[in-house]
Parts: C-alpha cells; sequence; structure tokens
C-alpha cells in the first residue's frame, strides 16, 4: 500500500518535487482515551531515487506535522519518468513505492 | 582455552560490534538518535553538527509571523550558500527541538518545504552546513493554538 503522493513535474532541465504522505506521525507524547501515551510511531526516514541516484534524502522527528508533506526539487528528470521513494518507521516498518514525472 | 582469555575474546568481539554498530551514525544520512530525542536546542545542535551555529543572511527561513494552528505550520528553507551538505529545522521550544533533517545530494537545490508542529510560540532556527561549516538563520513564530495534543 502506498502511503505518498507524488507530484512532480518536470521542467528546464530540473523536476520540482512535491510530496505528502499519509501518516500519523504520532509523537508519543499524546495519552489515549485511557489515559496511556500512545506509542510514537512515526516516519523517520524519507529517501528518493531517480535513475538510481539519491535525490532526496531526510531524517524526519516527531515534530513534523501529522500527514508529512515534504518539497524539494532536483536536476534532471523528464516527464515520464519515475521516482523510488523509500521509508521507513521508528517502529522498524518500512516501504517502497514509485512516483511518476509529469 | 581457560577463562580469561575465553573473557577477553568476548570483551574483544564486543567492541568490534559496538564499532560497527557506531559506524552508520558517523555516516551524515543516518538518523541522528541522539539529536532527535535531544531535549534543548543546543545539545541537538550539538549532536547534529558538533557545535552551534553563526548566524547569517545566506540562509533564508520562510516561516508565518503567526500561525493559528500550531499543528500544522509550514516553513521552508534554502540558501544560496555552496556545497551545502545538509540543512536542518530546530523549534526551540519544542518537547524535542529537531524537527527534520534534510540531506542535500549534489544535483539537488538546497530548498526545502515542509510543515512542522508547534507546542507553543518560539524561535524556528534554519541550520544550514556548508562547506563544513554550520550557518543558521532564526524566526519567531506566534502559536494560538498548540500543536502538542490538546
Amino acid at each position: 500500500m502506498s502511503i505518498f503522493r507524488v507530484k512532480a513535474k518536470a521542467r528546464k532541465g530540473s523536476t520540482d518535487v512535491k510530496m505528502m504522505a499519509k501518516h500519523e506521525m504520532e509523537t508519543g507524547q499524546r495519552k489515549g482515551k485511557d489515559g496511556n501515551l500512545i506509542p510514537a510511531k512515526f516516519l523517520d526516514t524519507v529517501t528518493v531515487k531517480h535513475a538510481g541516484n539519491t535525490v532526496f534524502e531526510a531524517n524526519l522527528g516527531t515534530a513534523v506535522s501529522k500527514n508529512p508533506y515534504l518539497a524539494f526539487s532536483f536536476a534532471g528528470g523528464v516527464k515520464g519518468e519515475e521516482l523510488e521513494i523509500m521509508w521507513t518507521e521508528n517502529t522498524g516498518a518500512n516501504g517502497s513505492e514509485t512516483g511518476a514525472i509529469k | 582455552m581457560n577463562r580469561r582469555t575465553v573473557v577477553k575474546a568476548i570483551a574483544a568481539s564486543g567492541a568490534l560490534m559496538g564499532m560497527g554498530a557506531l559506524m552508520p551514525r558517523v555516516a551524515l544520512a543516518a538518523w541522528n538518535k541522539d539529536a532527535f530525542s535531544a531535549k534543548d536546542q543546543a545539545s541537538a545542535m550539538n549532536a547534529l553538527f558538533g557545535g552551534s551555529a553563526e548566524a547569517s543572511a545566506n540562509v533564508m527561513l520562510k516561516a508565518p509571523a503567526i500561525a493559528e494552528n500550531g499543528a500544522v505550520v509550514p516553513l521552508s528553507v534554502s540558501t544560496d550558500l555552496a556545497d551545502v551538505e545538509s540543512v536542518a529545522i530546530f523549534i526551540e521550544n519544542n518537547p524535542t527541538p529537531l524537527a527534520a533533517q534534510f540531506m542535500v545530494p549534489a544535483g539537488t537545490d538546497a530548498d526545502f518545504s515542509t510543515r512542522v508542529r508547534m507546542g507553543k510560540t518560539t524561535n524556528v532556527t534554519a541550520v544550514v552546513k556548508a562547506g563544513g561549516n554550520t550557518y543558521s538563520a532564526t524566526s519567531e513564530v506566534k502559536v494560538t493554538i498548540g500543536g502538542c495534543g490538546g
């Protein structure tokens, strides 16, 4: 299941990428209805690769908002090519998915 | 093999394993647990960059003056410095001030946007590591509704 929505647009030799993950980014500091702390569960690393090269790499903390939004741009990229997105969670869960450059 | 040599061997292999575990932390890209779990900004900065940063006009931090909702505060950081290695965002009065760290691979612009949570009105600091030095820009964001729990 993919959690990222990716909008990548190639223009003038570079690609602008805006992506948003559907993720709660639980900080581990909130209390649930039963009064106990809800354990932390957040995305801690997000890496984006284009044609085998890393173009984006972020380490995230719990201060990043729920449904994290990340925007960046890199040189290169042509319409129709694919971006590979890899993420890991602090819980050890991880995933990889793709997004197309438009 | 007597007991002493066994203990020594175990200690030696333990030390090697310990080094192995520390190695990824040396790499810039690893998730820095010490920095992300630090409770105050100075120690978070110290863990991440090994010191504090020098204020610089070359670091551009775009943050709202007033954030109505502390749960979603849009921030943009960019810089016109050369040889940028990484960009980090600190929120001074949050329980853990380090919010995010972005690596800057070759070919990627040192210009990132994201959205963060802020517990209360405080300073937001963007730190750019470029050419081995660290530079920062700070801006105060007033928060009317906090973003932590509530």
